[in-house]
Parts: structure tokens; sequence; C-alpha cells
């Protein structure tokens, strides 16, 4: 008889028993050894039927196929350029998707992307070795010029954009920050006031310290309203929802990967789960 | 941090501010913690904002210099581990690591604050060998300064181990303080552009254009200056820094 150790939603370490017997499936975040379920990432327990996967809560960037993500040029090569994306892997933009104008064979690529400089772009590839490739061009996808540049934890990123890009407007309502969050946990800022870019990169920093606690959406809102003195505005139905999404946050990620730009397939972005 | 960033801080310095909401003057918050290593006979960590430092002071008995028979030895080192920096590798002691530990050292040997002779146990053959270690465990910038304080705290709590016929019993400290007259508080001003700041953060340090530390004693004199960075200040400069880290060391001094 399969027997459940653990509550839906309860948070776990690696090597806990998740559950005994053969009844249940391990999915992402969980093994099977002999007949028991065990967690390997510290995360959130998430039951769906008999399957069994823990939502992370802390770890490193590992790329996926069309995120959407900040990475800084660490090295220029012949064939392309290389990125710190935030992650164990680093990740390389062929010189054919650098950029969307021609680039002839033997330019000076520093033209295009120096050292240092911060680019959104794509993930195209994968491979089995972790050979990342990106793509800077696509539609949003662009240097970044000037702003200041946080890192937060990449699970948290889904709740930092909100439903339907709801927080992130929000933050940008009330601090008139222009911001682009990378899937990989790097956000980037930049607004005209430094005073209301500080309680941006505050609010976001909230944000990634307390999101597992529920009624978010309220708190920053909150908090933002008390900083600045003035009344947000926010769609009801972002409220309502709030505490379904505080915990199953993979709703909300699929819904949205990266601020307006909602043109992933969803299919696709799970496949290697 | 890269070069579009800096115009960017650039732009937030003429408006007052920096990236972390501190104004151009401001410390971090500071919190010291002493006495935690049960192994040495002093120790102290301080946290500066992110930075974290910790440091430890050993004793023990060798032989003076000859040319000084009478005068213990103080030595301060730093050693700067790759758990406190992405970017720092292992290995023996680089040029920054070096630096910061003479910097401390040039403070506390310079102010007098520990009277070498006293630690004088037979002329010309014992005498106390005062070792301070440091050590960042987190690089948040302004290892100097948080180092500084650290060196200082942990050589306040410094007692004495008891001597057993001859031979230093290190289980046993006795109540014999080691005597630290003078504090000696290093301030690093850093310069921006025009603008001038104390206490920089990583990011800051990443991209400022000069710095100048200054160690003040309590009494109110300056015992060390060290320049670092490209950009030479104007004289005009000097004494605008020279004013600032009097008052900002006094800040900390209230602190400790």
């Amino acid at each position: 008889m399969s027997k459940l150790l653990i509550e839906d939603k309860e948070v776990v370490v690696p090597g806990q028993i998740v559950a005994e017997g053969m009844d249940y499936l391990p999915s992402y975040g969980t093994y099977r050894l002999g007949e028991n379920i065990l967690a390997n990432r510290v995360g959130v327990v998430s039951l769906d039927g008999k399957v069994i996967k823990t939502i992370p809560l802390s770890g490193k960037y590992i790329a996926r196929r069309n995120d959407v993500i900040i990475g800084q040029v660490f090295d220029i090569m012949s064939s392309g350029w290389r990125l710190k994306i935030n992650s164990p892997y680093t990740a390389m933009i062929p010189v054919k998707d650098g950029s969307f104008e021609f680039i002839p064979r033997g330019a000076d690529l520093s033209r295009y992307y120096q050292i240092d400089d911060y680019v959104v772009c794509k993930v195209t590839n994968i491979t089995s070795q972790n050979l990342i490739d990106l793509s800077a061009r696509g539609q949003g996808l662009h240097k970044l010029r000037g702003g200041r540049v946080v890192y937060i934890n990449t699970h948290k990123v889904p709740r930092v954009i909100g439903k339907k890009g709801s927080m992130v407007s929000m933050i940008k309502q009330a601090t008139g920050c222009k911001i682009v969050v990378g899937q990989n946990g790097v956000v980037w800022l930049s607004g005209e006031d430094p005073k209301l870019e500080n309680l941006a990169v505050r609010t976001i920093e909230k944000i990634d310290r307390e999101s597992h606690i529920s009624g978010l959406t309220d708190r920053i809102k909150l908090f933002l309203e008390e900083e600045t003195g003035t009344t947000l505005e926010i769609p009801k139905e972002d409220l309502s929802d709030e505490e379904i999404e505080a915990v199953n946050f993979e709703d909300s990620e699929e819904n949205l990967s990266f601020e307006e730009h909602n043109n992933n397939s969803n299919e696709e972005k799970y496949e290697d789960e | 941090m890269n070069y579009t960033e800096k115009e960017h801080l650039l732009k937030s310095l003429n408006a007052g501010y920096r990236f972390d909401g501190r104004t151009l003057e401001d410390w971090r918050n500071l919190e010291i913690e002493t006495d935690l290593i049960s192994t040495s006979e002093g120790s102290a960590r301080v946290k500066l904002g992110n930075t974290e430092v910790l440091a430890g002071v050993k004793l023990s008995i060798g032989s003076p210099f000859g040319d000084r028979p009478n005068e213990g030895v103080l030595m301060v080192g730093c050693e700067l581990l790759p758990m406190a920096y992405e970017s720092i590798e292992s290995g023996p002691p680089g040029i920054d690591a070096i630096e910061i530990g003479r910097v401390i050292d040039r403070g506390i040997r310079e102010s007098k604050s520990v009277d070498v002779e006293e630690l004088c146990i037979v002329p010309g053959e014992k005498v106390w060998m005062v070792s301070v270690d440091i050590v960042p465990l987190n690089h948040d910038g302004n290892i100097i300064d948080a180092g500084a304080i650290a060196a200082l705290a942990a050589l306040k709590t410094t007692r004495f181990p008891e001597i057993v016929n001859g031979v230093v019993d290190y289980k046993h400290l006795s109540d014999k303080k080691l005597i630290v007259e003078k504090e000696p508080i290093a301030v690093t001003v850093g310069k921006i552009g025009d603008h001038l700041i104390i206490d920089p953060t990583k990011d800051e340090e990443d991209v400022l254009d000069a710095r100048l530390t200054c160690t003040i004693g309590q009494d109110g004199k300056f015992c060390s200056l060290q320049k670092g960075g490209e950009t030479p200040f104007t004289i005009d400069e000097i004494d605008q820094i020279f004013e600032l880290a009097m008052v900002k060391s006094d800040e900390i001094r209230k602190q400790l």
C-alpha cells in the first residue's frame, strides 16, 4: 500500500522521502530509490494525481530552449561572442545570429558587442554537452545601454514578472523605470530618478526574498504605495489568483516568460522534463 | 560594471545618490562580533554591508630582530580566498591581497597603537610575536576599511596565553590583555568622475578612477596614506578627502 509522507505544497530537502510505494510516480526534482520517492532539490512539493514533482526554491539557472535571457559578453572570438548567463555553463552567440545587420567575414566583432556588454538574447539550441547557442536576432532582442543590473534567484523570475506581466508592470508604473527581466535571473533597470530606480531594485529584491509567503501582490502593492505615496491601479483578477499562484508558479511561468514578448511555445519549453 | 553602467552611475551620483540608495558620504551598516575563534588569542568578524571580514590574532614567542633587540614583532597579513569573490583565484597572495595587508599593517604600526617594547620578554632573546591574519569571507568592496576595523577589534580582545615552564600553553589564556592605545581607523575615499565617495561597493570599486586610504588615530593624527587608481587627485580634492576622512573615522570609532 502506497503512502504519501509529505503534504502538497510542503517544503522538502534533498534526500527526504516524499512517498513510499510504487503507486506514485517521480517527476522533476524527485527520484525513485527502491520503493521510495525522494526529493533531489530544495523546493515545494507539487502533487498532480500520482505524479510527484518539486518546484525548486534555489539553484542556478539551467538554460532551456526559447528562454529569453540577459547575458554578459566576456570573450570575443572569430566565430562569435561568449556570454556569461548566470549559469554553470557559458553560452555563445554565433556571428550569423549576432545582429539584424549583415556581418561580413572578418569584421571587427567588438563593433557590435564589446566585452562586458549586456545583451538580451534567446536560447536557440542546447546540446547534450550543455553547449548553449543564443541568438540576438529577433523581436525585443537587443544590446542594453546604460542602466544597471541586479541578479536574483532564477526560480523567482516568474514571481517578479507576475501573471501576464502584472507584477513587473506594477513596478514600472510606480517607479517609471524601464525594466527587462531575463529568465536567467538577470534583471536590467534604467530610470531617470535614482531614488525611484533604487525603489524598483528594493522591490525586486523584496519579491526575491518573500515570494514564497502568500499575499505577495498585495504586499508589494502596499510597499510601493507607501514608498511613493501614490495609489496604484492594478486589474482585479490579478489579486484573486494570488493564493493559487503563490505556490503553483509553474502556471504563471507558462503564461509569460519575459516582459511583453510572449510568443513562446509551452510544449517546447517543457520537453526536457 | 561596464562603461555604460558607469555613465548611469555618474548620472545618479550627480543627483546625490548611489545605486544602493546611500548618499555619497554614507557608510554601509556595520556589525562587529568579537572573540569567536577559540583557538586564537583574539578574533573579530566585521560585516560592512555585504562585505564580511574575519580577523584572528596569534601570539607566539620568537627572537627579536637583531637591530631591535627589545621590541616585539607585529605582523599583519591578508589572504584573498576564492570563496570571497568569483574572480579571485587560489594561490600565493596577489598584489591586491598584499596591498590590503600592508595598508592595514602600516595603519596599526605607524599609529603606535601596540607598544612593541611591552612585548619584550628577554631583551635580544625572547619577545612576543603578534601576527594578525585577515581573511575576507565575502568581498563586496572596501576590504581595506573592513579589514582595518576587524584587525583593530581583534587586537583589542587579545589576551596573552599562560606560560608554563617556559612553554606557551595556548589552552589557557591569562587575564593579561594586549594594550591597544590609539584606534586607527582606515577610511577609503574613492573618486568617480568629480565625485568623492566613501565605502565603495565592489561594483563601484570596479569603476573607481582613483582612491585614497587615510588611516587616522584617535588623536586625529594621520598615520598612513595609500593612493590607488590611475587618475591623479588635485590638491583641493586631497583637502576635501582629509576633512571627510576625519569626520567619517569618528563615526566608525563610536561604533567600536
